[in-house]
């Protein structure tokens, strides 16, 4: 398989095959806290360091890995990584942690860090496969930082926790219920679609 | 730290309807949009997950009280809970060959997809961090089973109509799924006001 370009690699995760955009894969472990900016960037920088690491670990020892193990053994670096996150929480940021709860030990089977892993660190060298872990993360980043944004500033007002809206806004409950997270993702990704397909034709 | 004074049999009704762990916890979303194109697959899947939630929560339950707890292992929890669904779902796919071909030609494929089902690992985890007792959790674990289950029929019948409807291109395939699943979760919220359990 041919090693492609940091570059290719680059603009393949950020937009052409986002993550979520195109594949839909790995909301399950952090569309929960979409509902407030601050949990939401946590989580997501947490994804990109997991997929970043386990990519590179993945990619430095695959030959010493037999296949038939090797969904096991990626389960069981991935977890170590994550194990890491959720220490250094526990430690620096407390209440964070706390509210994050289970959903930081969820990042484990995060189908993104997974598919990262089998698709790409398998067959290629360690530092491109860093930097696909990290860019495909950031790809999931960003389109998680859009719902959030939608959420939190309709939800509650407020912007990382700051009052930007008038006082006297009325704020919309259900963008704090689970059902809106669904609509705006599918709004995102309606948008993002028709975007990519009118480029396409042109 | 205490178990929640709710009666075993609340929690059951609370995971299956009013706190669903697909609907309002968004856990096991990834296999949920990709098998829910077919009733017949989605049927297969959901039992099955029924069944490895079940098992693993009574033998994460048993893991955490008795060995990680008094051994202060707490820290490697992901990585034992993560173990021990991966090898409840291979020691069921052995069982169920033996026992019943039949059924294994019907579950077989999905048996593997669920080690990766976040939707299990997060149930598991739920269970640990809200302290339940042995009797709580396995009613948790096999109620939220049925609530996947229950929502992966219900979105697979939907999709089925939706899928002949004309949808604007963009929206096609996971746009238009996600925005069913929004109304679902919204007919869900209906059933919280009977119950309030977090």
């Amino acid at each position: 398989m041919n090693t492609p370009s940091f570059k290719q690699v680059t603009i393949r995760n950020l937009w052409s095959e986002n993550q979520i955009l195109i594949q839909v894969l790995g909301i399950c472990s952090t569309l929960a806290v979409t509902n407030n900016l601050i949990n939401t960037s946590i989580m997501a920088l947490g994804v990109v360091f997991t997929t970043g690491f386990s990519n590179l670990t993945i990619s430095s020892i695959k030959t010493l890995i037999p296949r038939k193990v090797r969904m096991i053994t990626q389960v069981l670096i991935i977890a170590f990584y994550v194990i890491v996150v959720d220490l250094v929480l526990r430690a620096f940021l407390p209440s964070v942690s706390r509210a994050l709860g289970p959903y930081v030990g969820l990042i484990i089977t995060n189908c993104i860090i997974m598919g990262r892993a089998e698709a790409f660190a398998q067959n290629q060298p360690p530092l491109i496969s860093f930097w696909d872990g990290v860019t495909a993360g950031a790809g999931y980043m960003a389109v998680l930082l859009v719902v959030a944004f939608i959420r939190e500033l309709l939800g509650f007002g407020s912007l990382y926790g700051f009052r930007v809206m008038p006082q006297g806004f009325p704020t919309w409950t259900i963008m704090l219920m689970a059902p809106s997270a669904f609509f705006i993702l599918g709004i995102v990704i309606w948008i993002a679609k028709s975007a990519m397909g009118r480029k396409k034709k042109a | 730290m205490n178990a929640p004074a709710l009666s075993p049999i609340v929690l059951l009704f609370a995971a299956v309807f009013t706190s669903n762990i697909l609907l309002s916890n968004f856990l096991g979303m990834c296999s949920f949009i990709s098998i829910s194109g077919n009733i017949k697959s989605s049927n297969g899947l959901g039992i099955a997950v029924i069944l490895v939630m079940t098992i693993s929560s009574a033998i994460n339950w048993f893991i955490d009280r008795f060995i990680m707890l008094p051994l202060g292992l707490g820290f490697l929890s992901f990585i034992v809970f993560i173990m021990v669904i991966a090898a409840t779902v291979q020691i069921l796919e052995m069982v169920i060959e033996r026992i019943s071909p039949a059924l294994y030609m019907a579950l077989g494929i999905f048996l593997p997809l669920i080690t990766v089902n976040c939707a299990i690992l997060g149930v598991v985890l739920f269970i640990q961090i809200r302290h339940y007792t042995f009797l709580q959790a396995l009613l948790f674990g096999f109620g939220s089973g049925v609530g996947w289950w229950l929502a992966i029929l219900a979105l697979a019948a939907i999709r089925a109509k939706v899928d002949k409807s004309p949808v604007p291109s963009g929206l096609k395939g996971p746009g238009i799924t996600l925005i069913t699943i929004g109304l679902m979760a919204m007919a869900f919220l209906g059933f919280s006001g009977m119950l309030a359990v977090q």
